[in-house]
């Protein structure tokens, strides 16, 4: 049976540093919810709390309606995929995966089968009495995987599975492990770093940063509805450019602009406006900028462009026609897509923009 | 079933903390109580009450106390030069070229290692003693052979029983160095020579110093060969340590007392010289292309295997010695040719008794150091905490101890209430697990090392408790490294003496005691009778552990 998870509060200290300052999320029965965030941001350390790795200094982990605070890690009912995959070194593939039915004590006909069955559903059935020293780092990850979902766990949780597999190798586990689970529907929490594998997998993601939830949502919301600039940054490449807001709800950037974009209420002063490269586009009545830098990628090009008080942004525009690079030096007018940019209060970092 | 919300703390450190627990007890019992029993010794004598330094005083008066100490120094330099000298050519021998025989001189170096410590002492005097085979063959011609006693001889045994030590660390060395650096040195115009004195050389000296390290602290310890080969005049702390308690002359337990302190601090002073040394100059290798064997033919290759293999039968001489000479026939206390099986048949019951012993003691204490070993290596190398850095610290501590100065703390300790435990197996049994542990934590650590704690967590989150886990993954794991650790501590177990002889009340004898007494009272077909069942014994149990192992011994 498949859980919800939910967390109140959780709190980790590691001597007198905070490393998770009351976060709170709502995870739902069978959805793949992802972790995301740069080092050091509590992410991993989240995991093994709810894993039972780690103590758990305050706050309320809820498997279900149950309070698992104090259940030991063994009794959780959790697969676990690790970083490096740890494989019993001793054991064939075929035990490894074995070894959580064993220990549940499930006949052994049923363990035979299913065995069988998450060996061929990661497709390594043709391994199945090597030892773990004989197979490749992608199809270890396989045999992990297979170890973790075949015992039907209320919760499967991911740590970096993929973050030690070459690039072409990451693409295509993520699409296996994306389908397994959707197929399987096991509630599944995975941690990354890697913003395009969180947008890639992920049914919600929570943005993480110094023990803190910055936003949760669908990979959409996070992409195009970044909550605060940290969000609009780690997630995609953003522009970051000061600007006024006058009585009137009109932006003044840099005095060269004005914008009116939608926003969610009153508001006067100093903000931030957060262009994404594809919501800045060349066209008479924007600011004056010179093109500094083109590269050109085939169906887009990027240019780095330095706006009149020496302020560099970047954006990019799909090649249309041939012929219509622009080249460094070429002077151009730059302006943003109203309904798609950002905007943030600058003092409180909070969102402006709907 | 689950109750309010409360901080869970980890609860599988429980049963950590009670492993830790019992470890500490068992280190503090009968290293730390012993050893500060011993300290508080030196500095009592008989007459006077409180503290004194009369026994340091006396030490330091008497030409008969203090020569010891200049004899111990330079028997254990000399010693160590030579065993560089000798084992660092070696190596590279070794693991450079295709030498002749390769594997078997190998497993020779490891034999001698492991032989009884006063075997090639003995074997030495068979040959150059003064009623020695050779001694006596070069008389009838009127040569007169120098003497063998002495100062001499010591170091020349020594030499030969220790060398493996610097060969064997230095050729792991070699083996794990990036020929890229070499090619590099070849690039600037190096040539072979320079090459090797300037970039070989110097990347392995970590190794080669703790290779010495091991022998200069053997050398000193060592008890059977000065006490074989140092007649009257020749004598060495730790002979003054047996003689001043047991000896004949009248024991005085204090002034041995004082000596242990000296000896413990010749020790810990070269350690601390030898770890500023190494940790200031550690290279860090990461070798991504070891040396591939350089394939000679010929004359060259015939060149370089005639030096590795005189040193290796010189060494391996002892043990051939010992073995021939316990089936000829002999004359009260000489050998007078012929075959014969009576130097077995006479030992009669006390065989059985020093067998018994002997496989008693050393299995007990093997099984002890096995559960021990395991669970402290998990405890150093997962659950460091505060405690763990203390319990590597306590590991040290038989290293630096020469056995019959843990000998002498165990009498000063338990020869009185409210321990009494002096003239029993049981002592004997502790000091070998006191003495014989760190070989099987440091190998046990090894394997523990490169497995990533999160096996074991794997193994928790599917359902099996963690103490079921540590059995299942962590234990199994470890388990070549334990083995080897187990059979080497084994080994070393049977061959024990200076510890032992301190230790034991005639009914405990052990073989090597058995031999050892033999030996001295010029019964010296039984002893070679016994020397050679330990010999046989130990390089047996030896070889099996190598094919099981696959040659991959770490002493």
């Amino acid at each position: 049976m498949s859980n919800a998870v939910k967390i109140k509060d959780a709190v980790k200290l590691y001597g007198k540093s905070m490393v998770l300052k009351g976060v709170s999320l709502d995870i739902k029965e069978g959805e793949f919810f992802t972790l995301l965030g740069p080092s050091g941001c509590g992410k991993s350390t989240l995991l093994r709390m709810i894993a039972g790795f780690n103590s758990i200094e305050g706050g309320e982990f809820y498997f279900g309606d149950t309070l698992i605070n104090s259940v030991p890690a063994h009794k959780r009912d959790i697969g676990m995929v690790f970083q490096n995959y740890a494989i019993f070194p001793h054991m064939t593939v075929e035990e490894n995966v074995a070894y959580g039915l064993k220990a549940r004590k499930v006949p052994k006909k049923e363990i035979e089968e299913r065995v069988k069955t998450a060996l061929e559903l990661v497709q390594i059935e043709r391994w199945a009495k090597r030892k773990p020293n004989e197979l490749s780092g992608g199809q270890q990850q396989r045999v992990a995987l297979a170890r973790a979902f075949v015992i039907e766990p209320a919760v499967l949780l991911m740590d970096e599975p993929l973050s030690n597999l070459d690039a072409k190798l990451r693409v295509q586990m993520r699409t296996i492990i994306k389908k397994l689970q959707q197929s399987l529907g096991i509630t599944t929490i995975y941690v990354t770093h890697d913003q395009e594998e969180a947008l890639a997998v992920s049914d919600r993601i929570a943005v993480m940063n110094s023990g803190e939830i910055m936003q949760v949502g669908t990979p959409e919301e996070i992409y195009s509805k970044p909550q605060n600039p940290f969000v609009a940054n780690f997630i995609g490449v953003s522009n970051f450019i000061d600007c006024d807001v006058d009585e009137n709800g009109v932006l003044n950037v840099k005095n060269e602009l004005k914008l009116e974009i939608p926003m969610k209420k009153k508001y006067a002063g100093k903000a931030i406006l957060s262009a994404r490269p594809e919501q800045i586009s060349f066209g008479e009545g924007g600011m004056p900028a010179t093109v500094k830098f083109a590269t050109y990628l085939g169906d887009r090009t990027e240019y780095e462009v330095e706006l009149s008080d020496g302020q560099s942004i970047i954006m990019s525009e799909y090649v249309k026609e041939n012929g219509s690079i622009k080249n460094a030096g070429d002077k151009v007018f730059v302006s943003f897509d109203v309904n798609r940019v950002s905007l943030y209060e600058s003092e409180s970092q909070e969102v402006l923009s709907c | 079933m689950l109750k309010k919300k409360q901080s869970s703390t980890p609860f599988y450190m429980d049963c950590w903390f009670w492993v830790k627990l019992i470890v500490f007890i068992i280190f503090a019992l009968f290293l730390v109580w012993p050893f500060s029993s011993m300290i508080t010794n030196a500095f009592e004598t008989g007459n006077v009450s409180g503290f004194t330094l009369d026994n340091f005083r006396k030490f330091f008066e008497k030409k008969y106390y203090y020569s010891a100490l200049w004899n111990s120094i330079i028997i254990s330099i000399v010693p160590t030069l030579f065993s560089v000298i000798i084992g660092v050519p070696m190596a590279y021998f070794m693991t450079r070229f295709n030498v002749i025989g390769k594997k078997l001189w190998h497993v020779i170096t490891i034999l001698s290692l492991m032989s009884s410590p006063f075997l090639g002492a003995y074997a030495w005097i068979m040959l150059f003693g003064r009623s020695g085979s050779i001694t006596e063959f070069f008389a009838n011609y009127g040569i007169t052979m120098p003497t063998i006693y002495g100062f001499g001889g010591v170091s020349i045994v020594l030499t030969l029983k220790l060398f493996p030590y610097v060969y064997m660390y230095t050729s792991g060395a070699m083996e794990s160095i990036d020929v890229s650096l070499e090619e590099n040195a070849e690039n600037l115009g190096s040539g072979k020579l320079r090459r090797f004195f300037t970039i070989t050389l110097p990347v392995v000296t970590p190794s080669v110093t703790a290779g010495a390290l091991v022998v200069f602290m053997s050398a000193l310890a060592d008890f059977g060969t000065p006490m074989l080969l140092g007649g009257q005049d020749f004598r060495t702390l730790p002979v003054l340590i047996y003689n001043e308690w047991l000896g004949e002359i009248g024991g005085n337990g204090n002034l041995a007392s004082a000596i242990s302190i000296i000896i413990v601090l010749i020790t810990l002073l070269v350690l601390i010289i030898q770890k500023n040394f190494v940790s200031k100059k550690n290279y860090i290798m990461s070798s991504m292309r070891p040396p591939q064997e350089k394939k000679l033919k010929g004359i060259k290759r015939i060149l370089v295997t005639i030096p590795v293999a005189i040193v290796c039968l010189v060494a391996f001489l002892p043990q051939v010695v010992v073995i021939v000479s316990s089936f000829e026939k002999t004359n009260y206390s000489s050998f007078i040719g012929g075959f014969t099986f009576d130097n077995y048949s006479k030992l009669g019951s006390r065989l059985w008794t020093a067998l018994q012993n002997t496989f008693v003691f050393s299995t007990v204490a093997m099984i002890f150091i096995v559960l021990i070993g395991v669970l402290m290596s998990y405890v150093i190398v997962r659950r460091k905490g505060k405690t763990g850095g203390i319990l590597d610290l306590l590991l040290m501590a038989p290293y630096v101890i020469p056995g019959s100065v843990l000998g002498l703390c165990y009498i000063v300790t338990f020869n009185v209430k409210p321990l009494i435990l002096t003239g029993t197996g049981t002592i004997i049994i502790i000091s070998y697990v006191i003495r014989k542990l760190p070989y099987t934590v440091r190998s046990a650590s090894a394997f523990l090392l490169q497995t990533d704690p999160s096996v074991e967590e794997a193994s928790i989150n599917l359902g099996v408790s963690p103490i079921k886990s540590f059995g299942k993954i962590t234990a199994r794991i470890m388990l070549p490294g334990v083995f080897s650790g187990a059979i080497l501590s084994w080994v070393t177990c049977i061959n024990e003496l200076s510890c032992s002889i301190m230790l034991s009340s005639g009914k405990n004898n052990t073989l090597t005691i058995a031999a050892y007494t033999d030996i001295v009272r010029n019964s010296i077909g039984s002893g070679a009778a016994l020397s050679t069942i330990l010999t046989v014994t130990s390089a047996v149990i030896l070889l099996i552990c190598l094919k099981v192992s696959k040659g991959k011994i770490k002493v």
